[in-house]
C-alpha cells in the first residue's frame, strides 16, 4: 500500500536542517507517493535547499520570528494541525528530540491520533506500522496505526544514513498560521550551546565512552586526550552524566544519544541496557571493565579485563609513540 | 502554588521486562513493582515549591488498585493528597488515553503547576507531558533540569541537544523533569505514619465523564531481535592496551 503523501517535521539548527529530518526525508522516498517537509522558523527559506536536496518536493516554512522565542510544541502543533487539514497527509514523520516530541505529542492529542514513539523504521504494508525494539533491544515490536490519519510517527536518530535525492529546489509554500497568544507564556531567554572540540559524538568514527568506573570526573581528560589521538569523540554512561561529571549532551544509551561508530570503547561502564541501546549498532565494540562478569562483555568484540585508568593511559602512551 | 504531580508505577527497573503474549501488554504479575524512580524528581521539586510559596502537592496516577503504594510513597515523602483512576477499560492504554484521563483528573483537582518525569521507565513513550498540556491548553515547558520560581512564574533551564535553554514561562504550565534536577527526600518514619491518614480519591473513567476511549494502535508481533556475539575477552597482563591499538589499527581507524 503505497502512501500518498508523506511529511517529515525539519527543525533547524545554525540555519540547516538538523540530521535526523534529513534522514527521515531519506526513508520516506520509499515509502511511496510525495515526500514533503515542515519546516519553522526565521531560517526555514535558507534551511530548505538541503531539505530539497534530500527528497522534499515541497516545503512548508513558517519564517514568523517568534517560532525562535518560543517553545516550538504549541505553535508547531497548530501550525501542523492546519497544514494538515488542508493537505492530508497519511503520516507525519518526527525525529526523536526534545522539540519534535513536545510538536508531536501535542499534535496528537490536538488532532486526536495515536502517536507511536521509539520508532526503527516505518513499514507500509497492509497499513502503517512502525518498528520498535523493547528491552534493551531484546525484542522487536511491529506497532499498527488504527483508525483515521494522520499516523504520527517519532523516530530516533541515526536509525537511516541520509543520503541525497539528486531532486531539485523545493517549492516554498509559506505557512501563515497565526501564533496563538497563549503560546506566548513561555519564551525561551537564552539559548546556549555546550562548547565541544573535535568530532561530533554522533558522526566520529571513534566514540570513547567513560561510566563510573572511571572513579572520578577528573580522569575524563584522559578520554579526552584518547579521543585527540585518535580523531574520535567522548561519551559516557547515564550515571556519570546525573552524577554531574560530564554534560548530558554526552550521553549514550535509551535517553541519551544513538551512535554507531567504526569502534565504539566503553571504559568502566557495566553495560546495563539502557546503555547498550544506544550503541549496539557501532560495527566494532572495545570494553575495558574489571569485572570479568560485566554485562558489556557480552556484546564486546574485544573485552580487556582490566583497570580502564591504566589500560587507557598505556593506549596513549603507545599512540604517542606510533604517531612518533 | 499548588502543584499537581503525576507519579506512575512501574515494574522494578532492575528486573527484565516481559510482554504477555497473548494480550501485548506488559506484565505485571509475579514482578515488584515501585513508584517509578523518575518520579520522585517531580515529587521532590513539586514539595520544594509549595514549600517556598506556599499551597501543597496532589499526585494523581492511573494505574491498577496497587497504584495506591506509589501515592502512599509520595504521600509519605510530604505530598498532601492522592488520587488514583483505575478502571478495567485503561488496561494497556496508550499515550493519547493516559494523558487524557490524567488531565480530566487534573482539571478536577484545579493546579497551578503539573510536574511530570521526561519519560516513564516501563513505557518511555515521552509524549504524556505534551499531551497532557495540550488537553490542559497551557504550555509544556520539558526537559527541565533546574527549576526557580517567584510563585507565580517559573525559569526553568531546559536540556537540549546541544546544549540548555533558559525558559521563563507564566503559571500555569506543564514541567517535565529529568533525573538530576534535584535531590529527592527519602520518607521519614513521620511522613510514612502520616500518610496513613492522607486523603486519596479513587475515581474511575465515568467519574471523570470520560468514555469512548478507543486506542489508535495495535501491537501487531513481537519478535526475538538478533543480538550481538560476544568476541574475545582477555585478563589485562600488562599487554591489554597494545591489544586495543592492534585492535584499532586492524579496523583501520588509526
Ligand atoms: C529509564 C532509564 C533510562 C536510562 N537511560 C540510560 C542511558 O541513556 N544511558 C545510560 O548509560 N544509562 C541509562 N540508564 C542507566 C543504566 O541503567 C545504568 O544505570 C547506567 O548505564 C550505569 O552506568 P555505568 O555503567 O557508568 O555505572 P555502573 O553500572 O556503576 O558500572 C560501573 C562499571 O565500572 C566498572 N569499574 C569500576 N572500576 C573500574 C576500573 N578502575 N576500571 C574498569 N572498570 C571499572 C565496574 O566493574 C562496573 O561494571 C537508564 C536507566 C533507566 C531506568
Ligand atoms: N499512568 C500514569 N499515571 C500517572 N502519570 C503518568 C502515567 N503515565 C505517564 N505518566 C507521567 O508522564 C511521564 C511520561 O510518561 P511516558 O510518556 O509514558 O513516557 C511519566 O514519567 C509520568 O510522570
Amino acid at each position: 500500500m503505497p502512501l500518498d503523501r508523506v511529511w517529515v517535521f525539519a527543525e533547524v539548527l545554525d540555519g540547516q536542517p538538523i540530521t535526523p529530518a534529513l534522514e527521515l526525508l531519506t526513508r520516506a522516498r520509499s515509502l511511496g507517493g510525495t515526500v514533503e517537509a515542515v519546516c519553522l522558523s526565521p531560517e526555514a527559506e535558507s534551511a530548505a535547499a538541503a531539505l530539497g536536496d534530500h527528497g522534499a518536493t515541497t516545503v512548508y516554512a513558517g519564517t514568523d520570528p517568534a517560532y525562535a522565542d518560543l517553545l516550538l510544541g504549541g505553535p508547531g502543533a497548530d501550525a501542523l494541525a492546519a497544514l494538515a487539514a488542508e493537505h492530508s497527509p497519511d503520516l507525519i514523520l518526527f525525529p526523536t528530540t526534545y522539540t519534535s516530541r513536545d510538536v508531536a505529542g501535542r499534535l496528537a492529542a490536538k488532532l486526536d491520533v495515536p502517536v507511536i514513539s521509539n520508532g526503527l523504521d516505518v513499514s507500509v504494508d497492509g497499513g502503517i506500522s512502525v518498528e520498535s525494539s523493547i528491552f534493551g533491544a531484546s525484542q522487536n515490536v511491529s506497532t499498527r496505526f488504527e483508525g483515521r490519519g494522520p499516523a504520527l510517527a517519532l523516530i530516533r536518530p541515526k536509525s537511516f544514513a541520509a543520503e541525497p535525492s539528486g531532486g531539485g529546489a523545493p517549492r516554498i509554500v509559506p505557512v501563515e498560521v497565526p501564533i496563538a497568544d497563549q503560546h506566548r507564556s513561555a519564551r525561551v531567554v537564552e539559548r546556549v550551546i555546550d562548547k565541544a572540540t573535535g568530532p561530533k559524538l554522533e558522526e566520529a568514527p571513534i566514540v570513547i565512552s567513560g561510566g563510573r568506573g572511571l572513579g572520578d570526573p577528573k580522569n575524563f581528560a584522559l578520554l579526552e586526550e584518547f579521543a585527540s589521538l585518535v580523531g574520535g569523540a567522548v561519551g559516557a554512561s547515564r550515571a556519570v552524566v546525573d552524577a554531574g561529571w560530564v554534560p548530558y549532551a554526552m550521553q549514550v544509551g535509551q535517553t541519551g544519544k544513538t551512535v554507531k561508530p567504526t569502534v565504539y570503547i566503553a571504559c568502566g561502564i557495566s553495560g546495563a541496557m539502557q546503555h547498550t541501546v544506544g550503541m549496539k549498532g557501532a560495527k566494532n565494540i572495545v570494553a575495558i571493565n574489571k569485572d570479568a562478569d560485566a554485562p558489556i562483555f557480552k556484546l564486546a568484540d574485544l573485552g580487556i579485563v582490566g583497570d580502564a585508568l591504566k589500560v587507557v593511559g598505556q593506549v596513549i602512551e603507545e599512540l604517542k609513540a606510533r604517531q612518533g | 502554588m499548588n502543584v499537581v504531580v503525576c507519579v506512575k508505577q512501574v515494574p522494578d527497573p532492575n528486573s527484565v521486562g516481559q510482554l504477555d503474549p497473548s494480550t501485548h501488554n506488559l506484565r505485571r504479575d509475579g514482578v515488584e513493582v515501585v513508584l517509578d524512580p523518575g518520579d520522585e524528581f517531580g515529587i521532590e521539586a513539586g514539595l520544594q515549591l509549595a514549600e517556598a510559596h506556599g499551597g501543597t502537592v496532589t499526585v494523581v496516577t492511573m494505574a491498577p488498585e496497587k497504584g495506591l503504594d506509589a501515592i502512599r510513597k509520595a504521600l509519605a515523602m510530604g505530598a498532601a493528597k492522592g488520587v488514583l483512576v483505575s478502571d478495567p477499560s485503561l488496561a494497556g492504554a496508550d499515550a493519547l488515553t493516559t494523558a487524557k484521563v490524567l488531565a480530566a483528573a487534573i482539571r478536577r483537582e484545579g493546579f497551578d503547576l503539573v510536574i511530570t518525569a521526561t519519560e516513564s521507565t516501563d513505557g518511555y513513550t515521552g509524549v504524556v507531558p505534551q499531551a497532557l498540556a495540550e488537553y490542559l491548553g497551557v504550555p509544556a515547558v520539558t526537559f527541565a533540569k533546574a527549576i526557580e520560581s517567584d510563585g507565580s512564574s517559573l525559569t526553568v533551564r531546559r536540556q537540549t541537544e546541544a546544549g540548555y535553554d533558559n525558559v521563563e514561562a507564566v503559571l500555569p504550565a506543564v514541567v517535565s523533569v529529568t533525573a538530576g534536577v534535584n535531590e529527592p527526600r527519602y520518607p521519614s518514619l513521620r511522613g510514612i505514619m502520616a500518610a496513613k491518614s492522607k486523603p486519596v480519591d479513587r475515581l474511575s473513567v465515568a467519574d471523570l465523564g470520560l468514555d469512548g476511549l478507543v486506542p489508535g494502535q495495535a501491537i501487531v508481533s513481537v519478535q526475538p531481535a538478533e543480538q550481538r556475539k560476544a568476541g574475545e575477552v582477555v585478563e589485562d597482563d600488562g599487554t591489554g592496551a597494545h591489544r586495543v591499538v592492534e585492535f584499532l589499527a586492524a579496523k583501520k581507524v588509526i
